[in-house]
């Protein structure tokens, strides 16, 4: 299982789709207007990227190069339909909240990515694990963007988790009435995840110059990130 | 290198074709609940203009659809629901489109009570200017609910109109074509069900519902 463990910490943090690679920008910064949002588009991507890899993964034996991308596409477009479907009819609200970009899951780069360049050359339970944590690194980084949006944009803290959990109407927590448009817009998207980028080169920085000052040996070592 | 390419493309079409059963596989087991929601979304959808009238059972079964040429607002196909209770008519709920808004089709849902006074109006869909016209939209303003209560001679026909050009209803500051189309449509649509009262509530429901 530490194989499990790394591929987390690879995914959450070391590699993040989002942070670092900086792909799937499309989808981050269009939907993450709230916390619900980013938390359901997450799921999408999560559920989808798993299963791409492990169907790419798994049939990496019989696919030729020259056709592997059409082949890749095609299965992420397939899986993507399903989700959609399925979206649908469980989750109607949100799927009516995220509009086309559960569709546009397609053409989240971060997908293909990990397909071409994880899964066609490694194990099932590899890119089992690498979808998990690639998932997982994008839908929180999304949640956290959603989250921050939310918090300044609107005042609200988790509003509308209905439209996943289903029930009654959740107002979520209100702090105040109404907040500053400029974070729920366009803008403000580039604004936190601009943010959230800072602070992990920041924290990684910082982790370095303390491994450095520990260890003289690795001084020219830099950390994996940039 | 043809017996290459041939291998490619057979394992391009395999794929193809499990692709397909999945995507067909998962329509067969969600076509059912996504029809159920899609309903259940346009019955929520269609209440609000009823302000709460009693009825009893179900809008989207008693829609009738009128295709064009029609008087109605709009030269596309306009949507009826009617809407009963003890079999007598409590309203209908029209669906329409002004075709003269600012920025393309407005698409409007106009309740009409079976007095002829209107039981409200929302703005299914538009694309009118963000911050002017758009405040024709119940989530930006509160401007369609001064239409609650209005019939054809509340005001009379000739006060119809924006208070600029002389009429009964508020204006919009910066959107004079928006809302004199959405007054029109409403209008328009009331003397429609003034003049077709009747076969409204007696036509069979278009069967398009299996």
């Amino acid at each position: 299982m530490g194989g499990f463990l790394d591929h987390m910490r690879t995914g959450l943090w070391r590699e993040n789709p989002g942070l670092v690679q900086l792909l799937g920008l499309c989808p981050l910064l269009a939907v993450t207007s709230t916390f619900v949002n980013g938390l359901g588009l997450g799921i999408a991507t999560l559920v989808v990227l798993t299963f791409s890899n492990v169907l790419v993964s798994a049939t990496r034996r019989w696919i030729r190069q020259e056709i592997r991308i059409p082949i890749y596409v095609l299965i992420i477009a397939s899986l993507v339909t399903c989700m959609e479907l399925v979206f649908k009819a469980w989750f109607p609200a949100l799927d009516r909240s995220l509009g086309i970009f559960i569709p546009l899951i397609v053409t989240n780069c971060a997908i293909v990515a990990r397909a071409e360049i994880f899964a066609s050359r490694n194990p099932v339970a590899a890119s089992f694990f690498d979808g998990i944590g690639m998932g997982a690194g994008f839908a929180l980084l999304l949640m956290a963007v959603g989250f921050i949006r939310e918090l300044i944009g609107k005042g609200t803290i988790f509003a509308d988790l209905d439209m996943l959990l289903g029930g009654e109407p959740v107002p979520g927590l209100v702090l105040v009435d109404g907040g500053w448009l400029l974070a729920i817009l366009p803008p403000g998207a580039f604004f936190s995840l601009a943010l959230a980028v800072a602070l992990k080169n920041h924290f990684d920085r910082k982790r370095d110059a303390a491994r450095r000052a520990t260890m003289p040996g690795s001084a020219r070592r830099t950390g994996g990130t940039t | 290198m043809s017996g290459g390419v041939i291998k490619g493309g057979v394992t391009l079409a395999a794929i193809a074709a499990i692709c397909t059963l999945l995507v067909a596989a998962t329509y067969q087991l969600t076509a059912e609940r996504i029809a159920a929601n899609e309903q259940a979304w346009l019955e929520r959808s269609l209440e609000p203009a009823l302000s709460g009238l009693f009825f009893e059972g179900s809008i989207t079964e008693s829609k009738l659809e009128i295709p064009p040429p029609h008087d109605l607002p709009g030269n596309d196909t306009a949507i009826i629901y009617r809407v009963f209770a003890e079999g007598a008519p409590v309203a209908a709920l029209f669906v329409v489109t002004a075709r003269d808004g600012y920025a393309g089709p407005i698409r409007i849902l106009v309740g009409v009570g079976s007095d002829g006074a209107v039981t409200g109006v929302r703005i299914v869909e538009h694309r009118e200017t963000p911050g002017l016209g758009d405040r024709i939209d119940q989530a930006r303003s509160d401007w369609v609910y001064q239409f609650d209560g209005r019939s054809l001679g509340n005001p009379v026909g000739a006060r119809w109109l924006l208070q600029v050009d002389g009429g009964d209803f508020d204006q919009l500051t910066g959107a004079s074509v928006t809302p004199r189309a959405v007054i029109k449509a409403i209008r328009d649509t009331l003397i429609y069900f003034d003049a077709h009262r009747d076969e409204i509530f007696t036509l069979p429901a278009s069967g398009e519902q299996s």
